[in-house]
């Protein structure tokens, strides 16, 4: 077989709750190694979009493939069951807005706890791995501590890490930063331009317009449940087709100029 | 005074076997009402109004029936409908059901406030069935409902002492027995407050210690 080189490939995914169509017939792909930032307006269906990839939401139509196997359907065309859906949501890891740590374990025990109990591998390969990762984020020390002890850009670096520990071919972000004070969002920020650096493939919902200017290598834009836009980001920053994509960009602008955030 | 007190030591096999008995009788039924309470609270839960239905007027039926009038049904009722059980199994069916309603709406009161999201992270990182439950729900809803499941175990240590009416050899049956042999009402009755008193401090410690490793995680 072929090696991939495209991990993910969205194709024609729609979802709609009751009446609400949040995503209809969105198509993208992300090559191994790209940094994909999902932009748009509140309510536009991103965080739907990121969830539908994992199968955390059904999508109601539409195809998503990890590096060529179907997601959420089997070969004879049904509905996996908890196994293999299982199987295959650990090459996927996952950060979430309110980090979403489990609160009765250590950190250590966190980044540990599914590679060990669902990956079935060696404790002591993974408590190593585990200790380098808390080490890359800049969190050794802390590594006893529970969750709540804390603060919000600690904790969403140890959801990182919990993340890579995975060995996910894939890491998803839901809005890493929107739950976090300005002056922490800085050392989140810091860990993810590291990981688009040295190549981990991302799809990344956020509202931090500096960082996908400058991280991401391509940007797709979703305005009330479509993907309007795509493309390099000093293209769409610079000149947006679209005038959705103006306007929303506009309540950036000052933002995107001072380079903050 | 003394002298009772001295009759009362004499007796003390019997008062030890009693508090031995309420012990087993209050540890086994509070165990398998936790356990069947995991098995209501998803069951007042459901999202089916027949199984939320059935489970609700189960729950709310027994916190409206007084624990001693329950036990009367089970130990005396039912043989007329021709379900007879010795007094251990009644004692034991009675206070467990009884508990098992408790015990649910314990559960599920820690239920609906814990965060969703650790529990969608669980999912999202291959957590699923059994697994699910036991790495990842059930042990921050454990040190949540702890103290109020420690509250609720000198509830059914306390409704133990019913029993003595089914001639259960309990506690208080033991501590009757004494004073109706040797008519020594208070010493018999007082030093059987004192034992029920000291199992209660036994889980206020259990709960005092769950709490402390509960604050840890706060």
């Amino acid at each position: 077989m072929a090696e991939f080189t495209k991990v993910l490939d969205v194709a024609g995914v729609s979802k709609r709750f009751g009446d609400n169509e949040v995503l209809s017939d969105v198509s993208f792909q992300v090559d191994k190694g790209e940094t994909i930032c999902v932009l748009g307006p509140s309510g536009s269906g991103k965080s739907t979009l990121l969830r539908c990839i994992n199968w955390l939401e059904r999508p109601d139509a539409g195809q998503i493939y990890l590096n060529g196997e179907r997601v959420g359907i089997n070969n004879a065309g049904i509905v996996m069951g908890d196994r293999d859906l299982s199987k295959i949501r650990t090459r996927i890891g996952m950060v979430f807005q309110h980090f979403a740590l489990w609160p009765h374990l250590t950190v250590l025990q966190n980044l540990m706890e599914a590679p060990v109990h669902v990956q079935r591998r060696p404790k002591a390969e993974v408590r190593d791995e585990a200790l380098a990762l808390l080490a890359k984020v800049g969190l050794s020390e802390k590594r006893d501590a529970f969750p709540a002890r804390l603060s919000g850009g600690q904790k969403q670096r140890v959801g990182i890490a919990r993340a890579l520990a995975m060995r996910p071919d894939l890491l998803l972000f839901d809005e890493p930063t929107s739950a976090l004070d300005p002056e922490l969002v800085g050392e989140v920020l810091v860990v993810m331009r590291d990981l688009a650096r040295e190549g981990m493939t991302m799809v990344i919902v956020t509202h931090e317009m500096a960082f996908a200017r400058d991280a991401a290598t391509r940007v797709l834009f979703l305005d009330r449940g479509r993907a309007v836009e795509t493309g390099s980001p000093d293209r769409f920053f610079s000149n947006p087709e679209t005038e959705r994509a103006r306007q929303f960009l506009q309540r950036y602008a000052g933002d995107i100029a001072n380079g903050k955030r | 005074m003394i002298r009772d007190f001295g009759i009362v030591w004499s007796e003390r096999s019997l008062l030890l076997s009693g508090l031995a008995n309420t012990a087993i009788l209050s540890t086994v039924s509070a165990v398998v009402a936790l356990l069947l309470g995991f098995v209501v609270t998803p069951a007042l839960m459901s999202k089916q109004p027949v199984v939320s239905g059935i489970a609700r007027v189960f729950v709310d039926g027994m916190r409206c029936v007084p624990f001693l009038l329950f036990a009367y049904i089970i130990y005396y009722g039912l043989p007329s409908l021709g379900l007879r059980l010795d007094n251990w199994t009644s004692g034991l069916a009675a206070l467990t059901i009884y508990n098992a309603a408790y015990m649910a709406e314990i559960l599920r009161g820690a239920w609906v406030v814990q965060p969703r999201e650790p529990i969608e992270a669980g999912v999202a990182f291959g957590f699923s069935g059994l697994r699910l439950f036991r790495s990842i729900i059930l042990p921050p809803l454990l040190l949540s409902a702890g103290p109020v499941i420690g509250n609720q175990m000198i509830q059914i240590i306390k409704d133990s002492a019913f029993l003595t009416i089914i001639a259960l050899p309990e506690l208080t049956h033991a501590a009757s027995s004494i004073q109706s042999r040797h008519y020594i009402p208070f010493a018999a009755f007082i030093t059987a407050v004192f034992l029920y008193w000291g199992l209660c401090l036994v889980i206020e410690a259990g709960v005092s210690s769950i709490g402390r490793v509960a604050d840890a995680r706060r």
